[in-house]
């Protein structure tokens, strides 16, 4: 497979009146063309700063991206400038996010803000726009489709918000998809709906994907791989199933502990994991996961460390293992 | 380290330091944004200075200067013993800016204490209750908003200037026609403000916490005045701010048209009275009266402005 | 104890419909939307009821409609043997002692301007149920320490905590006038994974330690098979099914329910994987017009010709498991 995307050692900064957040901390993962990468974690773990940082609509002042490169067919994605990442953000790389109704604009009509689209990145005319939004609206499961051009976004129900955002997105048929929690507002059966409207897509157009996500069931059925974030940093990459087969690393464990089932009998109570989340306003010193683990050592509190395999295509940043109790 | 699981009559503990204690309280954020606007310090620094002038002057003019009259010496222009020059029968004038400006203030401070409590109280219950008492107390309020407030300011001065008598208060003789202005502007004034108070009420009552309340059996007087009312005290606040600078340029109005406070009293705004007649040949008459409530109205906007600014809830840390 | 000594909590034929109002000078009543439109059940002492259903089935509504918070439209409620509606102020001021609410949004159901000691002391100042300020105090200090949060925090505001944190401070209050009842509304959706077990654990252990009885609103099916006894299933404004909570989701009868639970994701790859998933079509209607008949026959994936026509009885097909289906 080739590589569509290669991050390296990203780091973003927001300076506040408060002080400096320390958003996200050297992070670095490949993803393959047509690959499906999840990116797991609680809120405030640098997951959506991460994505918004690569697309460049991180605002500089107050946010600095001091290092990090982001390479996607050989261009680095940080160094370019606005006007050329506008040629590529919706036309090779789209972004959908949680909440369409404010993503999508509420005075133009679905029609015009499809077209619009299509027509800067394109250049086709409006009849050809017209033409293949309706295309595209069907392609979404959107009945109708072509009376429904002219309808406002308010006269859609937030399902059918998002399959609009969804057809936008892949009106330019792009290389890469970035959706940032795109159905956490909707209701489980709806959420249903769009994933499996998404696979259908990808196996169509055979597009790369990274979906951002809080819930790991959500994971479990949509991602190849996955990447765990915690506090600005990477703590574990792994195929889908060694992620919940072996899970190496003790946030990972941790979070899975704490997750009920829908489809088991109750054993025991959930494991909870003691304390919450660091500040990010601290500049990070040591495993930023120390205060809350179970494995803690001495070396965990002094120093960070680094992503590093421990099975073929399994990656975490610990210096215990878990199976032994010993460092590794 | 410590797990959270409890057993019954034991304590989860989280750890003592793991409140997020913001680096700055909400006085704090609120005050750093005022100090951004530099217009609202110069306003806040000059009002202070003109609270001293007026009632730090009462240590070096006493009342009695600022009555004294001196018929040699009418209508003399700035000298080095009358600063601001002398009046139609031969004050100081520049005591009587002084004296003048303390009942001005006074005016303006007590007519905003009146037009406050009664646009609060009315547009609290028109808000939180809505249905009938909401359409009665605003189709109450939008009569009294679309009489002309001048007008209506002027038929009452008419009417009721002088239904009050002197009194004295703090070993001064008041004028009773201070009470009648203070009276008159403050029940004019509060329309706009009720129906600042209703909209934030209207939007208010529904948030969760107050539903938390009912749920708890709150009663509706304590959620009205103890619940809702300290959360909406921003635009009150403004509202007030800028009602003063407002009270003073009524009086002032007022006053200049000859129906305002009577004699003896001083306020800036009956003094620029007598000084129509001598706009072009005696211009100390009004310059001084005039400058000052021209400075404290502009002063107080100025810190009205940085204080909406301030309080903005939309910039609130929450 | 006899039977009706065990029931704490018993609900007839509850409606709850909101008006909606058209004119411009004077307002007619247009339409009305039905949230709630014939519910009945009983929550025994002790015992923790799950109420789940996607958005716009009600179950916020019942919940709030319960403890008095909206009047009823019509049908009764009875809580520890008094009726909720139609109840003087001094008897209400009984049910709202004993009977309290725990909301969804951390950041809304405290008051901003208040401390949390005003906050937590509320309900024993209200109920006079202590009346020296001192002793109110060192109360106001138990109930944290009860919920996990240190008595020093006494003076802060709400704005100073985060969302679990929060959470705690709700269910302090909600415990202060010492309840028999707890209605539970979504009160860990708007918290992260590690969070909700550390909020749940401790329910768990306030129930064990009080002998509360919960009414559990959610929509995430997994923790409600978790925590609750039983489980009411909800569609737009009525209760489809309702059972044991093995049964229900073991055994599940009703097609919505059989939908609910096969478009929960499974936080288990292989598992996921091989689900048959039962995708429902199209939206959820209006409560302001609900279907004829069965409310779920449009998007029901067996439904026959009669289902349009006529509303299904609530039966008990099998102990304590009932139904309303024409097909179950």
């Amino acid at each position: 497979m080739n590589t569509l995307l290669q991050v390296r050692e990203l780091t973003t900064r927001f300076h506040t009146p408060e002080g400096t957040v320390f958003a996200v901390n050297g992070v670095s993962f490949d993803l393959g063309e047509g690959e499906t990468l999840a990116v797991v974690g609680e809120s405030g773990c640098g997951k959506s700063v991460t994505m918004l940082s690569i697309m460049g609509l991180i605002p500089k002042p107050p946010g600095e991206i001091p290092k990090g490169e982001a390479l996607y067919i050989k261009r680095d994605l940080l160094k370019l400038s606005d006007a050329e990442m506008q040629h590529i953000r919706g036309k090779e790389i789209a972004m959908i996010f949680q909440d369409p109704m404010t993503s999508l604009n509420p005075v133009l009509s679905i029609g015009r803000q499809i077209t619009e689209s299509l027509r800067t990145h394109l250049g086709i005319d409006q009849k050809a726009a017209n033409q293949r939004a309706v295309e595209l609206l069907e392609q979404v499961g959107i009945s109708e489709a072509a009376r429904r051009l002219a309808d406002f976004p308010h006269q859609f129900s937030g399902g059918m918000r998002q399959r609009v955002m969804i057809a936008m997105a892949l009106a330019c048929v792009p290389n890469l998809l970035i959706a940032d929690e795109p159905t956490t507002a909707l209701d489980v059966t709806i959420q249903a709906q769009i994933i499996e409207l998404v696979i259908q897509l990808r196996e169509q157009l055979g597009m790369a994907m990274i979906w951002i996500t809080h819930d790991l069931g959500v994971v479990a059925g949509l991602a190849e791989r996955v990447t765990v974030m915690y506090a600005g940093y990477i703590v574990e990459e792994a195929s889908v199933d060694d992620l919940y087969d072996d899970p190496r690393h003790p946030y990972t464990l941790a979070l899975l502990a704490a997750l009920p089932r829908v489809d088991l009998r109750r054993e025991r109570r959930l494991k909870s994991i003691p304390g919450a989340p660091p500040s990010l306003l601290v500049e990070p010193k040591g495993c930023p996961f120390a205060p809350r683990c179970e494995y803690v050592r001495e070396i965990c509190r002094k120093e960070n460390p680094v992503l590093t395999p421990v099975a073929a295509r399994h990656k975490i940043a610990c210096w215990v293992d878990i199976n032994s109790g010993d460092l590794r | 380290m410590e797990s959270t699981t409890a057993a019954p009559g034991s304590v989860a503990r989280l750890f003592p330091d793991e409140l997020e204690t913001p680096p700055l309280s909400l006085r704090q954020l609120t005050w750093r944004r005022f100090k951004r606007h530099k217009m609202a310090i110069f306003g806040m620094i000059s009002l202070i200075l003109l609270g001293f002038y007026s009632f730090g002057g009462m240590l070096l003019f006493s009342e009695a200067d600022a009555n004294f009259v001196d018929t040699k010496l009418i209508l003399q222009a700035p000298t080095a013993k009358h600063f601001f020059g002398t009046d139609t029968i031969g004050r100081d004038i520049l005591a009587r800016t002084i004296y003048g400006g303390q009942i001005s203030i006074i005016i303006g401070l007590t007519a905003m204490l009146v037009e406050t409590i009664i646009g609060v109280v009315i547009g609290a219950l028109a808000g939180y209750y809505g249905g009938l008492i909401d359409s009665l107390l605003m189709r109450f309020t939008e009569t009294v908003l679309t009489i002309p407030q001048i007008f209506l300011l002027l038929v009452m001065a008419k009417y009721f200037g002088g239904s009050i008598p002197e009194f004295e208060l703090f070993g001064r003789t008041f004028s009773g026609s201070v009470i009648v202005i203070i009276l008159i502007i403050g029940f004019t004034s509060w329309p706009y403000l009720a129906r600042i108070v209703r909209a934030e009420f209207l939007s208010l009552k529904e948030n969760e916490f107050i539903l938390a309340a009912k749920a708890i059996g709150t009663p509706t007087s304590q959620i009205i005045f103890r619940h809702i009312l300290p959360n909406s005290a921003a635009p009150i606040i403004v509202s007030a701010t800028l009602g003063v600078a407002n009270a003073i340029t009524l009086e002032a109005y007022i006053s200049f048209l000859g129906l305002g406070v009577r004699p003896p009293t001083p306020t800036w705004g009956n003094m620029l009275e007598r000084a129509y007649n001598y706009i072009e040949s005696a211009y100390w008459l009004w310059l001084f009266p005039g400058l000052l409530i021209a400075l404290i109205v502009l002063s107080i906007n100025f810190v009205g402005d940085g204080l909406r600014d301030a309080l903005d809830p939309r910039s609130r840390a929450i | 104890m006899n039977q009706a000594n065990r029931t704490l909590v018993r609900v007839e034929n509850l409606r709850k419909y909101f008006p909606i109002r058209r004119g411009i000078i004077i307002e007619r009543q247009v339409g009305a939307v039905r949230a709630v439109d014939g519910v009945s059940f009983t929550i025994e002492r002790g015992e923790t009821l799950g109420l789940v259903g996607e958005s716009g089935c009600g179950k916020t509504t019942v919940g709030r409609t319960i403890l008095g918070l909206y009047p009823a439209t019509q049908g009764q409620v009875y809580i520890d043997g008094q009726p909720v509606f139609g109840a003087k102020s001094r008897d209400m001021l009984v049910i709202r002692r004993k009977a309290q609410m725990i909301f969804q949004d951390p950041y809304a159901s405290l008051n901003p301007r208040w401390t949390v000691d005003a906050i937590v002391s509320e309900p024993l100042r209200v109920h006079q149920l202590i009346k020296d300020p001192k002793m109110r105090s060192e109360r106001v200090v138990e109930l944290l320490n009860l919920v996990g949060l240190s008595g020093r925090l006494v003076n802060r505001f709400p704005h100073e905590f985060s969302g679990g944190q929060r959470q705690r401070i709700g269910i302090a209050r909600a415990l202060a006038s010492d309840p028999l009842f707890v209605v539970c509304d979504e009160p860990i959706s708007a918290l992260d994974v590690s969070i909700q077990a550390q909020v749940v654990n401790l329910m768990e252990d306030l129930q064990d330690k009080f002998n509360l009885t919960y009414l559990f609103i959610a929509h995430d099916l997994s923790m409600v098979r978790h925590i609750c006894d039983r489980v009411a299933v909800m569609y737009l404004g009525v209760i489809v099914e309702l059972a044991s909570r093995n049964e229900l989701y073991e055994n599940p009868l009703h097609p919505y329910t059989r939908a609910l639970l096969s478009a929960v994701p499974i936080p288990d790859p292989k598992k996921d994987r091989h689900r048959s998933r039962v995708i429902l079509r199209g939206d959820v209607p209006s409560p302001i017009s609900p279907p004829s008949g069965c409310r779920f026959h449009p998007r029901c994936p067996i439904a026959k010709e009669h289902c349009a026509r006529l509303v299904p009885d609530w039966r008990e097909i099998s102990p304590n498991h009932w139904v309303a289906c024409h097909e179950a």
